[in-house]
């Protein structure tokens, strides 16, 4: 295990440490979203795209974060189905609706960009289709959450389900990729280096990691309500027995 | 083995038995499928555009139908405590119980979905190959589809949860397959996707008991 997770396993210390790096991650992520907002809205013109690629600098990375929370959604799952971790629980509850809401946040701004660029609000194009797919493992995911009243045994129902969902995503991805795809490839990741001029590449960089740290800040700021949620709720039982 | 084959008779017997099961899931997908012309028009042309995969959708809808009995009614009656006791693991249990399942529905609704492709104008050389995607598929949207069972297990609203978790996870398998029938009709190479689909069944035959399991295990505990 890497040594991070087992570090802030213990609840107390994650409090202790969560509280701390609840705000400075806020903080960092507001600093870079300004650095990369203005130089991305002071970046010239794209020859083909004109001021819509400004779009790209919200778009792209709210795609990114979509599919890396649900990667954090399945690890946090993992740890909690095996370890029976309550802390891992809480972490993947709190995930789950950050996730669905940037997958959201990606489709918009890429329905928003493809309105001016393909001609269309929405085109039924592999990409566009996976993250839509994805969205509704999320709702999924909430809504089986949701619908059992015991909380321990909810919580161990969508870890199962997440992982179902881990194992299926790269699957849904590829075959959606057969399927169809209009939506350009990977540009920054692409082979022989980004295919993509500094003047774009810096303000994106710069908004994928006020993006990540964002989600890093608010995923911390929601398992913290989380588990005082819960204290509250043991309290409160507590109280109804004595 | 006797004790494994009377789970699969049971299982077999309780979805045929009183009410018919697999008429009612047939006749579900004949009414959806007698729909489509209805909401589309009647423009042969049109239709048998859109029949191989028209057929090949509904299925999936169809499958879902039959979901909700596969443990719901053993969890409320307390048959899955006991096929918890039995000495067999419940991972052999649930891939027998979805496997009944998928003998009495699923297996007849694959029967019926090259009649339902050819009703909409699909060419009759294409019936081969949609009975054996709908073979393939519909085992697949049995396992997968036995996972969400088995998850929403005591929920509020257990059938439209089923489906709602279930269906995002049914995109694989309709996209295999209907890339393969899209092939086939236009005289492409199909037997790779067909291979595809073919090997995600296979995958979940494998996986989804383990998850069913562990699901059915978690709502007993």
């Amino acid at each position: 295990m890497i040594p991070a997770p087992a570090f802030l396993a213990n609840p107390e210390r994650f409090m202790a440490f969560s509280r701390w790096a609840a705000p400075m991650f806020g903080a960092l992520a507001a600093i870079l979203a300004v650095a990369g907002l203005y130089l991305g809205f002071t970046a010239p013109e794209d020859y083909q795209q004109g001021q819509t690629i400004r779009i790209m600098f919200i778009h792209v990375p709210a795609a990114q974060i979509a599919m890396f929370a649900y990667v954090c959604l399945g690890v946090a799952s993992f740890l909690a189905l095996v370890f029976r971790h309550t802390l891992a629980d809480a972490a993947a509850q709190a995930c789950a609706p950050l996730g669905a809401a940037f997958t959201f946040l990606a489709l918009v701004t890429g329905s928003l960009w493809g309105r001016p660029m393909w001609g269309t609000w929405w085109e039924w194009d592999a990409r566009m289709t996976s993250v839509l797919v994805l969205f509704l493992l999320y709702l999924a995911y909430m809504a089986l959450r949701a619908s059992l009243d015991d909380e321990a045994k909810a919580g161990r129902a969508a870890a199962i389900l997440a992982l179902v969902g881990v194992i299926n995503l790269p699957i849904i991805h590829y075959s959606v990729e057969w399927w169809n795809s209009l939506h350009q490839g990977s540009t920054i990741l692409a082979e022989g280096g980004p295919a993509m001029p500094a003047v774009f590449l810096t303000p994106l960089l710069l908004m994928s990691l006020a993006y990540l740290s964002a989600f890093g800040s608010l995923w911390l700021v929601r398992i913290r309500g989380e588990l005082w949620r819960r204290r509250a709720q043991a309290l409160e039982l507590k109280a109804a027995r004595a | 083995m006797s004790r494994l084959g009377a789970l699969v008779a049971r299982e077999a017997a309780l979805a045929w038995g009183r009410g018919g099961g697999p008429l009612v899931a047939v006749g579900f997908y004949v009414v959806v499928i007698m729909l489509l012309p209805l909401a589309i028009g009647p423009d042969p042309a049109r239709l048998a555009g859109i029949a191989p995969g028209a057929a090949w959708a509904t299925l999936a809808l169809a499958s879902l139908l039959s979901l909700e009995r596969l443990f719901e009614r053993d969890y409320e009656d307390g048959a899955l405590d006991l096929l918890l006791l039995s000495p067999d693991p419940l991972e052999l249990t649930c891939a027998l119980k979805c496997l009944g399942q998928w003998l009495a529905t699923g297996a007849p609704l694959a029967l019926s979905a090259p009649f339902a492709a050819m009703a909409l104008g699909a060419p009759s050389e294409l019936a081969p190959l949609v009975l054996a995607c709908a073979l393939a598929g519909s085992l697949a949207f049995a396992f997968v589809g036995g996972i969400g069972a088995a998850l929403s297990l005591g929920a509020r609203r257990g059938g439209l949860l089923t489906a709602v978790i279930v269906l995002p996870l049914f995109t694989p398998p309709v996209i295999l397959g209907g890339l393969a029938l899209s092939a086939a009709e236009a005289g492409l190479p199909w037997v790779g996707w067909f291979a595809f689909l073919g090997a995600y069944a296979a995958a979940w035959f494998a996986l989804g008991p383990l998850f069913m399991a562990a699901a059915c295990r978690n709502a007993l505990s």
